[in-house]
């Protein structure tokens, strides 16, 4: 089982070399823009599958959750807080080393938040709110946690979309980038862009790991029996509450994250980030994938994503995900990827197989 | 010794009064039956027990312990589990899967141990397998240990249900209707089970309508009417009983 485990990471990891040598020898080296994005996109996915997938919740608001992280980020890296210095607080932060100065595209000195600081407020911010709304929430089922976490996407984005100060409708822009380790920054600067592209993926992996270790450890399992009889799971010992509404904030904080770094590779962010229409993509994906699937959700995510950032669904875009929920819910409402097809589907084919042989 | 402690429960559902100041005790290593009519109220007295209902008023011990106001999974972690009359197995998940459920209270790995799938996680996980198919082992279920729980046979499906609960090592096990949908032969196999729990060491609670089951294994019968405690005796007494005999041939009547 574990062995398993790690021999499907060792095919994700030479997957993405082997993509990143075919782009390379094919002079397609552009492509790796729209994957390192996907890429992204694909930890908003698999932190949403473990939740819809695994702990059985529905949330139609993880797109204001990346928006949380990538607004925030963005914000605190390209607002000026200069005319504040003297203000306690910011001279605190600046004395702590957590400010930077830099200069603006007009050549001026301004005073923003060092990167790291501003992802770590940023996923800190995106984990508080999962908290508060999580806590009350998470008691709603089916459909009635489906329209309530609706409400609060909207609410997100009619504030990002109404607040002056992240750009209303234009967003963010002129986000700089984010230095990870000295040497390695993310950011959509054309010489580094190999590099990013495995920055990217060195993240997914890590996060991919993390994910599969928790599906299949204790608490994997309580999740899924949560999903399975949610009353019994509780009969059992197993703290329901507790548990779905840590997952909610798992993978809000997955959300956030993937906002923060695709906010500082793209340089910017917008609203149409936090509409919800991205919540419901995110969703309609995660179905494709399979629901309880995590590798169907890193597929699905990477290649839809990938269609779509590559304009192959051109004005239709959002409807081409509308229209995948659709017919999902129509003919395979519990996923399409389903591992458990897998198996039956394998489980056929010896039948057949072992009736040749007798016969 | 008393394991089980009700007093003075009662709770009611807009106008109807489902249990009625009903007062019991199950002593420690014994077998307690709880019968009733259709509607009695048996099924609502165990939610209360068990943490699923807040009583409106009356309180339970167990242990001498006040449980009433808990929520259930914490009920459980006190050693007090349960079955459900409406077979509750969790879907899409393996019988052995299903079983390894019962040993969540046993084990410890949290959220942060399970990410990083931690050495002594790997110790537990297999420690919780080995000792959930020794379960399945007990109740002759280990061929079925891969199968998806749901998928089972009737009957099996009632088997595995009280292997779950088993896997919890309760001191007290409620059952509610173990023999329900069962045939003549499965449900002496259940009543056989129950026996062999209660040898363990396991004190039991079982609500049944099947009165053969019922005389043979319980060493005592509270009877419930109309969410009142109408008799609390030894079988024989029971089946003596004129207030007892009157409410069920009156059932039979209507
Ligand atoms: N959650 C509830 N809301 C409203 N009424 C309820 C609820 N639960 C039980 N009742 C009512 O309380 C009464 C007692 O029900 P209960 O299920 O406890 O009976 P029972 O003795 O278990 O019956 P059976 O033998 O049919 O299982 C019934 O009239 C039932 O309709
Ligand atoms: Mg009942």
């Amino acid at each position: 089982m574990g062995h398993q485990r790690y021999l499907q990471i060792l095919g994700l990891i030479s997957a993405v070399i082997a993509v990143q040598l075919f782009t390379y020898y094919t002079d397609t080296g552009h492509h790796l823009t729209q994957l390192t994005m996907s890429a992204y996109y694909s930890l908003v996915i698999i932190g949403l599958c473990l939740l819809i997938g695994y702990a059985g919740q529905i949330s139609l608001g993880h797109a204001g959750f990346f928006a949380i992280g990538g607004y925030i980020s963005a914000f605190l890296t390209t607002h000026n807080f200069l005319p504040y210095k003297d203000n306690y607080f910011i001279s605190f932060l600046s004395k702590s080393g957590l400010l930077a100065s830099r200069e603006d595209l007009y050549g001026g000195q301004i005073l923003i938040f060092h990167p790291w600081a501003a992802c770590i407020a940023a996923v800190l911010f995106a984990v508080i709110v999962a908290y508060l709304i999580g806590g009350p929430v998470l008691k709603l089922k089916g459909h009635y946690l489906a329209m309530a976490t609706l409400g609060f996407g909207i609410i997100v984005y009619k504030i990002v979309l109404g607040t002056e100060k992240f750009g209303a409708a234009d967003g963010i822009s002129d986000v700089p980038s984010f230095v990870l380790l000295p040497g390695v920054e993310i950011t959509g600067k054309l010489p580094v862009r190999i590099m990013n592209y495995y920055v990217a993926w060195v993240i997914v992996i890590i996060c991919m790991i993390i994910l599969l270790n928790l599906i299949n450890s204790r608490i994997g399992r309580a999740l899924r029996s949560i999903h399975g009889a949610e009353d019994a799971s509780n009969a059992m010992g197993v703290n329901t509450a507790k548990y779905k509404l840590n997952t909610f904030v798992l993978s809000a904080a997955f959300a956030s994250v993937a906002g923060v770094f695709l906010t500082h590779y793209n340089g910017g962010i917008g609203p149409s980030e936090a509409s919800v229409m991205k919540s419901v993509r995110y969703v309609a994906i995660v179905a494709v994938g399979g629901m309880a699937n995590l590798w169907g959700a890193l597929i699905m995510g990477v290649l839809l994503n990938f269609l779509s950032l590559r304009g192959y669904f051109g004005t239709y875009d959002d409807a081409v995900f509308g229209g995948i929920l659709i017919l999902i819910m129509l003919f395979a409402p519990e996923g399409l990827l389903r591992i458990d097809l897998f198996r039956s589907l394998k489980g056929m084919f010896l039948k057949i197989s072992d009736s040749k042989e007798k016969t | 010794m008393a394991i089980l402690e009700v007093r003075d429960l009662s709770r009611s559902f807009g106008g109807l009064q489902a249990v009625f100041n009903v007062s019991f005790t199950v002593k420690n290593g014994s077998i307690k039956a709880l019968i009733g009519p259709n509607g009695a109220g048996k099924t609502t007295l165990f939610n209360l027990i068990s943490g699923f209902l807040k009583p409106d008023t009356g309180s339970v011990l167990f242990n001498n312990q006040k449980i009433h106001g808990l929520k259930p999974y914490q009920v459980a972690g006190k050693g007090l589990s349960r079955t459900f009359q409406h077979i509750k197995l969790f879907h899409k998940m393996t019988v052995l899967e299903n079983i390894m459920i019962g040993r969540h209270i046993h084990s410890k790995a949290e959220f942060i141990s399970g990410m990083f799938n931690l050495p002594w996680t790997q110790r537990e996980e297999k420690a919780i397998r080995e000792r959930s198919l020794e379960i399945l082992n007990f109740l002759g279920l280990s061929e079925m240990a891969d199968a998806e729980a749901t998928s089972l046979a009737y009957g099996q499906q009632r088997i595995a249900e009280l292997a779950r609960a088993l896997a919890c090592e309760p001191k007290l096990l409620l059952l509610d209707e173990p023999a329900a949908g069962l045939n003549m032969r499965e449900t002496a196999e259940m009543a056989k089970l129950i026996a062999r729990i209660r040898d363990m060491g396991i004190t039991v609670l079982i609500v049944e309508h099947d009165m053969s089951l019922v005389m043979n294994i319980s060493d005592e019968i509270i009877v419930l009417s109309y969410g009142q405690k109408i008799a609390d005796d030894i079988p024989l007494a029971i089946q003596k009983n004129s207030e007892v005999i009157r409410v069920y041939l009156g059932e039979e009547d209507a």
